[in-house]
């Protein structure tokens, strides 16, 4: 398994990533933002932080940058991509994955661990969490309240594509478990080819038990299967 | 221009002083020379009040490499890493504008540290306000809090503790004050100092604006009615281009490219330049010309003046200054080759041709004015006898009201703004008696902490210092490290007054007492004088942070219960100090009386003992007993764990008043499993450290006696209560 990392200017969870991804086994690459070409790659992960400084808005500018035209290429292709917080909000700007992110609804950044449900295991990342599907992760965001309409939203829980909900330690998706405002509790969502996954919580956060918690190993050993 | 008296004025540069220019100078200074010395004369810079007792502070030990006078201050722990921390101020600008002052306060802070080399790995704040009801103090807190989550979120460095308070005494004067800490290979580490003659005088980063100009001169005067017109002195940060610098700086110095090294922080480019050249004993020539500016036409003196954010001064060498430009334009930022290293000795400074300014270094730097200032011995206050009178209050009544006091209250409100996670090696987070960061790839990691107890100071500054120090001490042995050294801020008043100057002479002296009984030197700091509005001071408020090492992270300890039923035991002696404790202030509102005294001895015994009961793993758990005394203590033990304790007053002829709210020093709350009992007791005993039996650990309530019993939850929701009333329902 081969991984590539896309460092655009701002970026700061690409070095936690990059160490989640070796520590599991998966060869990875860090690429530049202004590379023309990507690597050869079966995962391609836009990690967290702040691409171009947040300004205009979150994601955006990034969007634009050189190498999203090859991660569109990768995308159609069939290749994963995985977007963590600021990467979720760059899958949103370039339209690989619908709706979007507004500020969180107490208008704060917000960092603390969370519970979700997993609501698919059905896909490529969620394959481990079959078998535990209440999970605790770290969020630190101040834009991660995901919006979308009716319809949209409809289309998402029918088709199955929510892969995660934020909720309370039983798994109860409740209006208080509910951290920055998301309709229905949305953390995640997969494209409807589930090959691309964007999400709001921090999985390479939770890797080791030394930092209270593995939940976020699952995703990344299951990689492997 | 004709300087006139008018104009010296307006520099902050007093009579006395001005004389001493000419005399140096040989002639009068021009407006942009007068400027330069405003810059570096003033208090902010030249520490004229404080050098002299500085120097009393032990600074060096085995494990210390860099003391003060550097960047940040360096300690060795082992295997080739060293850790570069420093604490700063950045007051005045933030009351002036709260987000952009906090913000750039972190800002310069962390350049502090990565100028030397180091990868910042965390930060940590102490911030002061006035009383909850003053009425800017909501809206100072709210912006402080989101500046300085914005710059350290954006950057990605996790901001992992830090302390709130609460005083009327910074209703008009809030304190802010930023600590960074960084991680750098021992044989990698980077230094101001320049060395060789026609060597390149890079400047790199952001252009330079007309943002901050006289900012450290500002922050070296008090306060009057108009503040708002000095929101032109504070700098506008813009984390964005900081986390590039950081990055292109990183990168160019993985090689031999840097000579030195200066992060242009107060007083700017006049500063960074004077530091250097000075340091080496050497002259510098720059042609403003050549500086990148933000605006077209800036003048010589606002350029040399402005304090904008997000630069760097550097001298390369000359062979690697292709390599070096690469680097910064890959990261879009400003390079610029601004000037060179001279042997005159002078900071030559030129727009085209012409000289326009042409000063000695000396006179900028070994002969700034020095000040013995007149200073007031503070008597130690007499005991106050208030609890006769009352020793009927309700015990459990007394307590919930401590917990929901906003300086007792839980402070997630404010953590959860600040990413305490990311680089993915934060162990203990924010609300610990000490942070705790892994060194990336290893078994060890670093205890970090900061602290202040102005109101122990302001009674008694001697006793205050030392309490300071010792509870630093206390926080880094509580999560199982090796306490190494610390970083001060030292906010006080204007030291012109004697009572002020007292005050800072006397907790100096406290620090220092504390620190070298302790082998706890000081390795880097700062001095902020002036912090008054209209004439009236803030109390003396001493911030220290202190690192520790812990050498195995399977040993770390932390305040939760783990289990029910373990023992609950009291290290160290309680004699019942009330003075100057939390449930005197806050329940009888009285505030005279000493401070709790600090037996040094008896710190560092217990310490110790403590350090071998951690290393041997025989604690479950662990809390330093401070403000509010045991019952607050065992609160917050049973509040972060949700496990409850069933406890006994020990027969001890004790007031129970006292016994449970009393401030003595030098304690600790442990937690011990029933099959370690022995082992414990007869390694405190050996040791011969006091200690007490209190109680057992259980489910869900706290249970005194009975007295009191009363479920853990309903503490919790006490305690959390003030900051989402007061701060999202603005109640």
């Amino acid at each position: 398994m081969k991984s590539s990392v896309i460092v655009f200017p701002g970026s700061n969870c690409d070095r936690d990533v990059a160490v989640a991804l070796q520590k599991f086994k998966i060869k990875n690459q860090m690429v530049w933002h202004n590379d023309s070409s990507l690597p050869k790659s079966d995962l391609v992960v836009l990690p967290g932080g702040f691409s171009y400084g947040d300004y205009l808005r979150t994601g955006c500018i990034a969007s634009k940058s050189k190498i999203i035209k090859e991660v569109i290429k990768h995308a159609e292709n069939g290749g994963l991509i995985l977007g963590i917080c600021n990467g979720f909000q760059i899958l949103i700007e370039s339209g690989l994955l619908p709706g979007v992110l507004l500020r969180n609804k107490k208008l704060k950044f917000l960092s603390k661990n969370i519970f979700l449900k997993v609501i698919d295991v059905k896909n490529k990342f969620c394959v481990n969490y079959k078998n535990k599907n209440i999970i605790e992760l770290p969020i630190a965001h101040n834009e991660g309240n995901y919006f979308a309409s009716n319809e949209l939203i409809k289309d998402l829980e029918d088709q199955n594509l929510i892969a995660f909900k934020y909720c309370d330690y039983k798994g109860n998706t409740t209006e208080n478990s509910n951290p920055n405002g998301s309709i229905n509790n949305i953390a995640g969502i997969l494209n409807k080819n589930k090959n691309i996954l964007g999400m709001m919580p921090h999985p390479e956060r939770l890797i080791d038990p030394m930092l209270s918690g593995t939940d976020g190993s699952l995703m990344f050993e299951g990689f492997l299967k | 221009m004709k300087i006139t008296p008018k104009i010296v004025d307006n520099h902050g540069v007093k009579k006395g002083e001005y004389k001493k220019i000419i005399s140096l100078l040989g002639r009068e200074p021009n407006l942009l020379e007068l400027g330069i010395f405003s810059a570096m004369w003033n208090e902010h810079c030249s520490y004229k009040s404080s050098k002299k007792y500085l120097k009393t502070l032990p600074t060096k030990n085995s494990k210390v490499i860099q003391g003060p006078g550097e960047n940040a201050g360096v300690i060795d722990i082992g295997d080739n890493d060293a850790i570069v921390f420093k604490i700063e101020s950045h007051n005045h600008p933030s009351f002036i504008e709260p987000y952009q002052g906090a913000a750039t306060g972190v800002g310069g802070i962390l350049r502090d540290v990565f100028t030397m080399g180091a990868r910042p790995i965390a930060t940590l704040n102490s911030i002061h306000f006035g009383s909850q009801s003053h009425p800017k103090t909501r809206n100072l807190l709210t912006g402080v809090v989101s500046g300085i989550g914005d710059y350290g979120n954006c950057i990605g460095v996790p901001t992992v503790g830090g302390e709130v308070k609460f005083d009327s005494s910074y209703n008009e004067n809030i304190l802010v004050n930023a600590m960074a800490v960084g991680l750098v290979k021992k044989d990698k580490i980077f230094y101001s100092k320049a060395k060789g003659i026609n060597k390149p005088v890079v400047y790199v980063g952001s252009k330079t604006g007309k943002d901050g100009i006289h900012g450290a001169s500002m922050a070296s005067a008090e306060f009057d009615n108009n503040t708002e017109e000095k929101k032109p002195t504070v700098q506008v940060g813009d984390p964005f281009t900081e986390k590039l610098l950081l990055e292109a700086c990183m990168e160019l110095m993985k090689d031999e490219s840097i000579i030195s090294i200066q992060d242009m922080g107060a007083a700017g480019l006049t500063s960074s330049s004077v530091e250097m050249a000075s340091k080496g004993n050497l002259g510098i020539e720059i042609d403003l010309n050549k500086v990148p500016c933000r605006e077209k036409n800036m003048t010589p003196y606002e350029i040399m003046l402005s304090e904008s954010q997000e630069r760097m001064l550097l001298i390369l060498n000359p062979d690697k200054k292709e390599n070096a430009e690469k680097i910064f334009k890959k990261w879009n930022l400003d390079f610029s080759i601004i000037g060179k290293t001279t042997n005159s000795k002078k900071l030559i400074l030129k727009l085209s041709d012409n000289i326009v300014a042409d000063l000695p270094l000396s006179s900028l730097s070994s002969d700034v004015p020095i000040y013995d200032r007149k200073w007031k011995k503070n008597i130690l206050p007499k005991n106050s006898e208030e609890l006769k009178k009352n020793t009927k209050i309700n015990i459990l009544d007394s307590l919930k009201q401590i917990l929901s006091t906003p300086n007792n209250s839980e402070k997630s409100w404010v953590w959860e703004q600040y990413d305490s996670t990311v680089m993915a090696d934060t162990i203990i987070k924010p609300g610990g008696d000490a942070a705790v960061v892994r060194i990336h790839g290893k078994n060890k990691g670093i205890a970090m902490t900061i602290d202040s107890s102005a109101n122990y100071c302001l009674a008694h500054p001697l006793s205050g210092g030392k309490q300071i120090v010792c509870e630093v001490w206390r926080n880094l042995i509580s999560v199982g490290s090796l306490p190494i050294a610390i970083t001060n801020c030292l906010n006080f008043g204007n030291p012109e007054k004697d009572i002020v100057m007292g005050q800072f002479v006397e907790c100096v002296d406290g620090i220092s007492q504390a620190c070298t009984y302790l082998d706890f030197p000081v390795v880097s700091g700062n001095v902020s004088f002036y912090n008054e509005t209209q004439h009236k001071p803030i109390s003396p408020t001493p911030t220290i942070g202190g690192v520790g090492l812990i050498k195995d992270l399977n040993k770390v300890v932390n305040k939760n219960f783990k289990e029910i039923g373990s023992l609950i035991i009291v290290i160290g002696k309680t004699l019942g100090h009330l003075d100057q404790s939390e449930f005197y202030r806050e329940i009888f509102k009285i505030k005279n009386g000493p401070p709790p005294e600090i037996n040094l001895f008896n710190e560092k015994n217990n310490g110790i003992t403590v350090q071998k009961l951690i290393s041997k793993e025989l604690l479950n758990s662990i809390h330093d007993i401070s403000g509010g005394g045991i019952l607050v203590t065992l609160s917050e033990m049973c509040m972060t764990s949700n496990i409850g304790a069933k406890i006994k007053i020990p027969q001890n002829n004790i007031n129970s008043h006292k016994y449970l709210f009393g401030e003595d020093q030098s304690r600790y709350i442990i937690e011990v499993k029933k099959d370690n009992k022995k082992e414990v007791c007869d390694i405190l005993q050996k040791n011969a450290i006091y200690y007490e039996e209190l109680g057992i650990t259980q489910k869900e309530n706290m249970e005194l006696d009975e007295i009191f019993n009363i479920s853990v939850k309903e503490l919790n929701e006490i305690n959390i209560n003030f900051f989402n009333k007061y701060f999202d329902e603005g109640k």
